[in-house]
């Protein structure tokens, strides 16, 4: 699983049927310390995750996991929000020192 | 999955008889601001998509969950076909230049949509259109940050 912010959304009214009724949401991967890491993906929401929210994902047929029985076409999927994340060894200053945690701690600021 | 356009199709006789009456397209995946980045993609059309549209398309195993497509010797399907993105936060996106030229209280402020963008246009064009819009223009176009609307919908 990966980490990421949710950057935007998706509207595609014409798609695979069992897409429909589920949202899709821009997701930009990030590292730890929550710089961007990568190319954006498009991944199916399990969570009610929205924009500007930091979460994880999974990729890969995994994604379409959380839907069985029915298993739509996703290759990435938001399944959970994050609060916080702990990584001593990232120890980034100014997230720190806004916050005023722990080093290493940084808590979502949407929360 | 990945935000893609449709540059072309691709025709093929001989093939392997699951992927008969498949529609197979050329895609070029593209950021979510519409630049193309990356590779060419080979993928089977599910959704009756045409050149020209930006598609949501699937890659891997997941593929051969698209309708149709089961036990098929394939690992990109196209999916959706795209009728808007819409991307607020653009800290992210350190490769898009003038996106990132566009300054953050300006976003807040108007709440309007700055940087609409013709998707279907050619690539090497629209970049080119968007790279050169001044923020004066932006403005008066009264739309919401970086959105992308597909003008075949």
């Amino acid at each position: 699983m990966q980490l990421a912010r949710v950057i935007g959304d998706v509207v595609a009214t014409v798609k695979d049927a069992n897409l429909h009724s589920h949202k899709l949401l821009i997701l930009q991967p990030m590292l730890p310390d929550l710089t961007a890491a990568g190319r954006a993906v498009v991944a199916v929401d399990w969570t009610g995750a929205g924009l500007g929210e930091h979460v994880f994902f999974v990729r890969g047929k995994e994604a379409s996991f959380p839907f069985l029985p029915s298993e739509p076409p996703v290759d990435a999927c938001v399944v959970g929000i994050v609060d916080e994340i702990d990584v001593p060894e990232t120890r980034p200053e100014s997230a720190t020192q806004e916050t005023g945690s722990r080093p290493g701690t940084i808590r979502d600021p949407v929360s | 999955m990945l935000l893609a356009r449709i540059v072309g199709t691709v025709v093929a006789t001989r093939k392997d008889e699951r992927l008969q009456s498949a529609k197979l397209m050329v895609v070029r995946p593209i950021d979510p601001s519409g630049k193309p980045e990356g590779n060419y993609l080979v993928a089977v059309d599910t959704v009756d998509a045409g050149v020209g549209e930006t598609v949501l398309v699937v890659s891997g195993s997941s593929a051969r969950m698209a309708s149709g497509l089961k036990d098929c010797p394939i690992d990109a399907a196209i999916v959706g076909v795209i009728d808007q993105i819409d991307v607020q936060d653009t800290r992210s996106r350190a490769a898009t230049e003038e996106t990132g030229s566009r300054s953050a209280t300006q976003t807040q402020e108007t709440g309007s949509r700055p940087a609409t963008q013709e998707t279907a246009s050619r690539p090497a064009t629209q970049t080119q259109e968007t790279g050169s819009r001044p923020a004066t223009q932006t403005q008066e176009t009264g739309s919401r940050p970086s959105t992308s609307r597909d003008p075949v919908s």
